[in-house]
């Protein structure tokens, strides 16, 4: 078990070390969502009864910063030490497959709650924010994290250069992320694309999240955990399997 | 008693391209054994699958044992090799990726080794600098430190002189020996065939994927290579019966090519016998550098 917890604590620093780029820069564009949406929005829109707009929408931004943090974690780490080279370092020593799963997994998480962590404790100065079930906050939480971070593994495995996995981070993340009802409840779309938001499972993320602090939601939180649970496990026995081949790693 | 490296049967493709073709090969524990080849020979491809960089297409390799495969861990546990390329993560320090190294290992309490190799490799002031800012001998000496942290008995160094001034390849050379007195298997690419004639008691060559050659060091010098005489004779002729062993003419200078020292008995009485004086003579040994290019060239 030492060479998994060696891996992940290496991943912990490589972050920490880079902090104003990893942790206290999310933590800045987030905060500017936060300020320029609630400033506008916060007289106009209601989403939830007795819900202010941007009560509404901290738990969405936290939620997207931790998916967005926990991806670029896994995704930039191995990419750069693939590109570099430095991955024979991971590759030579006797570390099973899933050893590398779980570190890397684990580390996206933490970066994904450290950022959540910061947005949360800044948003409180924007709004009070209720708890009403924090079991469930915590439930999806760790699933998006994790879900991100298995995401961010393929998706550095995959690439085959910093073009193409910015590609999958601008194309695919990101469009995912804002339009999964950060800013919005999906009941205010039209009937089209409310039903196409249910086959994002950021947006069950983001509901099930947001129903952990006020016990409102789209869709039954036990629903929502369900498919992210799915989601997660397909990435994850997707992600080990490509590790066990060696896919890209080991020609 | 198991071989340090056993390899059978080993195959790789890489599309079209035959990286190596059925490569045999044994090397026992506690040798300094060499593998030589021009660029694109397979040594790094061989090396990649012994370390589980690389997969075989067809074949095994064993470490101590160990299928690289199917007991990968144990195979891995080992092993310490060398990379070729000049890699480094920038992010850390050198006493921090050796830390790292050790972990990756199983091994949590390894500072006092680690220390060691910082001194025997002459990093100790620069075990808290970022491996980034190293000179390139540096970034060279941290790899090596990196491959011994967990102490293995088999050590692979693929080209680990390749761009490294005199004098750190010496005190490499002196570290790496020391390592080999006390037990350590060591396999060797390089491209100074120098080093590998001073340093290595057996020579295997590779060439398009194939071994072509592979027996000691003095067998591949004494069967390969004949005794050269150059010789400045005046007049400036060479008698007929000498012709044979012409190997060059160089201005003023024949070059002969003789099979055994004794031979230049008869090419003396010759020159007497054709009333031809001896101006210049210098006998010089075969060198592993001629005996790697007569074989290149043979199996051309």
């Amino acid at each position: 078990m030492s060479g998994l917890w060696t891996l992940f604590y290496k991943e912990l620093l490589r972050f920490w070390k880079v902090g104003l780029q990893t942790v206290l820069s999310p933590l800045m564009t987030t905060l500017l969502y936060l300020l320029i949406f609630s400033h506008v929005l916060e007289a106009h829109v209601q989403v939830y009864p007795g819900v202010g707009y941007t009560a509404f929408l901290i738990p969405g931004l936290v939620m997207m910063a931790m998916l967005q943090n926990a991806f670029a974690n896994s995704s930039s780490s191995l990419i750069q030490s693939k590109m570099g080279g430095s991955i024979v370092f991971i590759l030579l020593p006797p570390l099973a497959y899933w050893q590398f799963f779980v570190a890397y997994v684990a580390a996206a998480v933490v970066r994904g709650l450290v950022v959540g962590l910061g947005v949360g404790l800044a948003g409180l100065w924007f709004a009070p924010m209720p708890l009403a079930h924090p079991l469930w906050i915590m439930a999806f939480t760790l699933a998006g994290c994790a879900m991100l971070g298995a995401a961010g593994i393929i998706t550095a495995l995959w690439a085959a250069s910093y073009d193409q996995m910015a590609a999958v981070q601008n194309f695919v993340i990101m469009p995912l992320t804002f339009l999964s009802g950060v800013f919005y409840s999906i009941h205010s779309l039209p009937p089209f694309w409310q039903a196409l938001s249910h086959y994002n499972p950021f947006f069950y993320l983001i509901d099930g999240f947001r129903f952990g602090f006020f016990g409102v939601s789209d869709v039954s939180p036990v629903l929502g955990l369900s498919i992210v649970g799915a989601c997660f496990l397909a990435l994850s026995l997707a992600t080990l399997a490509l590790l066990k081949s060696g896919y890209k790693l080991r020609n | 008693m198991i071989p340090a490296i056993e390899i059978s049967g080993l195959r790789k493709h890489f599309g079209s391209l035959h990286a190596l073709c059925g490569v045999d090969l044994t090397v026992e524990q506690g040798e300094f054994f060499a593998l030589l080849g021009p660029n694109g020979a397979g040594k790094t491809t061989l090396i990649n699958i012994l370390a589980g960089l690389s997969r075989a297409t067809q074949g095994r390799c064993k470490v101590l044992g160990h299928d690289v495969v199917a007991d990968y861990r144990n195979s891995r546990r080992v092993l310490g090799v060398v990379p070729q390329e000049l890699v480094y993560d920038a992010f850390f320090t050198v006493r921090e990726m050796l830390r790292f190294q050790s972990g990756y290992f199983g091994l949590r309490k390894n500072d006092a080794w680690i220390d060691e190799l910082l001194h025997k490799l002459g990093l100790t002031d620069k075990a808290d600098t970022y491996t980034r800012l190293l000179s390139g001998g540096m970034k060279r000496r941290v790899l090596v430190a990196q491959a011994l942290v967990h102490k293995p008995p088999v050590i692979v160094l693929d080209e680990p002189t390749a761009g490294v001034d005199v004098e750190l390849r010496q005190n490499l050379w002196a570290f790496i020996r020391g390592l080999n007195r006390e037990g350590h298997t060591i396999v060797l690419t390089t491209h100074y065939l120098e080093e590998a004639e001073t340093l290595c008691s057996r020579i295997a060559m590779l060439k398009q994927g194939r071994v072509i050659a592979l027996d000691t060091t003095e067998n591949l010098l004494s069967a390969h290579a004949a005794t050269q005489v150059r010789l400045r004779l005046t007049p400036n002729r060479l008698p007929d019966a000498l012709r044979p062993m012409l190997a060059s003419e160089e201005g003023r200078d024949f070059r002969l090519s003789l099979q055994h020292c004794a031979e230049l008995e008869t090419v003396m009485a010759a020159l007497r016998e054709a009333n031809i004086n001896v101006d210049d003579l210098e006998v010089s040994k075969p060198d592993l550098e001629a005996v790697f290019l007569q074989i290149m060239g043979e199996a051309a």
